[in-house]
């Protein structure tokens, strides 16, 4: 079963960037269902956070003003192919979901 | 908190652990009130104590001129200050303007991408918290109504 | 000797013979690229399958951005699942298909003798699931739209090359309707499809600049930004009825069907480049 979050990692020299989308509505609470009228309740990730080999590397708290199907990339140095890449996040209802890489 | 709980489960490790990333503790509670502010300045205020930020040409901004669409705006931002601990994106003119604030930990290089909403027009503002203040820059995003593709 | 001066002097008599006939879709063709070629001389050609963003240099940056890692990602791997997982009977859909991975996107739309229609790549994936006692998919289901993207996606670098076999008469006249249907103005504007995307193509209709028509068939099914979610090109189709303010037809109508065999063809000699993102 495919994961709804995916990763996409390059390493060049000891840097590291680190891509990820993951699956998400992203749901404002403004938005109206276009078949009942009915406001759709707010649904949104609030806590990403993401580690190497168990330290945390980047911790990003996030409104509702995050696209749908969040994107993020960003750069760690000192990093080495064998490095376990995690990352987890928690939402507005409690829902949790998390991926773990080790990079190539 | 569950990154807490883990630094006192290795407490064997965890001292130099804690001396070389003391600002792992702090990455606690998402901060509601500076996220349910409806001022850039009141959020500001929330999240980083304080609306005064001193304009830095060392922060790069990169955001388009006018977006596509409002729901899916890409923006990135680096920058070349020292010792930088938050990186913040900040839409004056959205219902609630803190977007999403990033707690930048050693190793992680001081600059962000993603992609946020805009519900209309505005000024976005990146915002940088380093050990010795906090800097910003700011650009402004068009944001129209469709025409046809709309 | 004689018989390659024979065989030369019968290719020069189809060609004149071809030249005084009424044009057909590869003069069609051939004029339309002419038109778009002189319209927009700084983009080569092979960049009209990527629509707007070979013309407007802002929206492009925006577009390779979300391009870095786009959301169509998902609907590839879990079409690549769907593709892969054997139908209750034990056969697999790649067995409905008789080409290798790569070419099947680009086998449709095409003119299916026997039934007298166009099909669409959706419906002979339909046709493959009745033929195994499966029910058909809704044309804008996930599954649907999963399957053709990571058809459309295994199919990318390989070249449009739709055909209107001269032997088909009901081919002709299917590729004729969908022209038909592209030229005719309809809805409360009064615009036809051309309007916008041949003689205004280029230029701004409130907030939106128009794509040219060469290349609107090569990227689809499409995530849009705007849904979050992805669509086919017919739903597309649908949906520009509508913002002309006319009353779409049903996906996979025979009006669309055809309009896609037109517009498919007409994008002759592109890069299939799907799935893509738009805004």
């Amino acid at each position: 079963m495919a994961s709804n979050i995916k990763i996409k990692t390059k390493i060049s020299g000891d840097l590291v960037e680190i891509k990820s989308l993951m699956i998400h509505p992203m749901e404002t609470g403004s938005r109206k269902d276009p078949e009942t009228g009915a406001l759709v309740p707010q649904h949104h990730i609030t806590q990403l956070t993401f580690t190497h080999n168990d330290q945390v590397a980047l911790v990003a708290n996030l409104s509702t003003a995050i696209s749908k199907n969040p994107y993020f990339s960003y750069k760690f140095r000192g990093a080495k192919a064998g490095d376990v890449l995690k990352v987890s996040w928690v939402d507005s209802k409690g829902g949790t979901d998390e991926l773990e890489t080790v990079l190539k | 908190m569950q990154i807490g709980r883990r630094f006192v489960l290795k407490a064997g490790v965890a001292l130099a652990t804690i001396a070389a990333l003391p600002r792992a503790l702090l990455a606690a509670a998402w901060p509601v009130n500076a996220f349910s502010a409806e001022t850039a300045t009141g959020a500001l205020n929330e999240l980083l104590g304080t609306e005064q930020t001193t304009p830095s040409d060392q922060i790069n901004l990169d955001v388009p001129v006018i977006a596509e669409n409002g729901a899916v705006v890409p923006i990135t931002i680096t920058t070349t200050l020292s010792n930088v601990e938050s990186i913040s994106i900040v839409v004056e003119n959205n219902p609630r303007p803190l977007a999403a604030a990033f707690e930048i930990m050693p190793g992680t290089l001081p600059e962000i991408s993603s992609r946020i909403k805009m519900g209309e027009t505005s000024d976005v503002m990146a915002v940088v918290k380093t050990d010795s203040g906090i800097y910003s820059t700011s650009k402004q995003v068009k944001v129209t109504i469709g025409g046809c593709g709309g | 000797m004689r018989k390659a001066a024979a065989v030369l002097g019968v290719i020069v008599a189809a060609l004149l013979v071809q030249q005084n006939a009424l044009a057909g879709p590869e003069e069609d063709r051939l004029a339309f690229v002419a038109y778009f070629e002189s319209r927009f001389p700084e983009i080569p050609f092979a960049q009209f399958a990527n629509g707007i963003y070979a013309i407007d240099s802002d929206a492009r940056k925006q577009w390779l951005e979300i391009e870095e890692f786009p959301p169509y990602e998902f609907a590839v791997e879990r079409g690549n699942e769907l593709w892969h997982k054997a139908l209750p009977d034990g056969q697999m859909l790649a067995d409905c298909f008789a080409a290798e991975l790569p070419d099947i996107r680009g086998q449709f739309p095409r003119f299916d003798v026997a039934s007298g229609e166009v099909i669409t790549l959706e419906v002979a994936i339909n046709d493959c699931r009745i033929e195994h006692n499966q029910p058909s998919l809704a044309y804008d289901s996930s599954e649907m739209i999963d399957l053709t993207a990571y058809l459309a996606f295994e199919a990318r670098g390989t070249k449009v090359d739709i055909r209107v076999p001269e032997d088909q008469a009901g081919a002709l006249a299917a590729y004729e309707s969908g022209k038909r249907f592209y030229y005719s103005k309809r809805g409360q504007l009064n615009f036809a499809c051309a309007d916008c995307h041949v003689a205004s193509a280029g230029q701004w209709v409130r907030a939106d600049r128009l794509s040219a028509s060469i290349g609107h068939t090569t990227h689809f099914p499409v995530y849009r930004s705007k849904l979050g979610g992805m669509i086919s090109l017919q739903k597309r189709f649908a949906g520009c009825i509508r913002d002309v303010r006319a009353k779409p037809f049903e996906l996979q109508s025979t009006q669309y069907r055809n309009l896609e065999y037109f517009l498919s063809y007409m994008s002759n000699g592109l890069e299939w480049n799907g799935p893509g993102a738009r805004k």
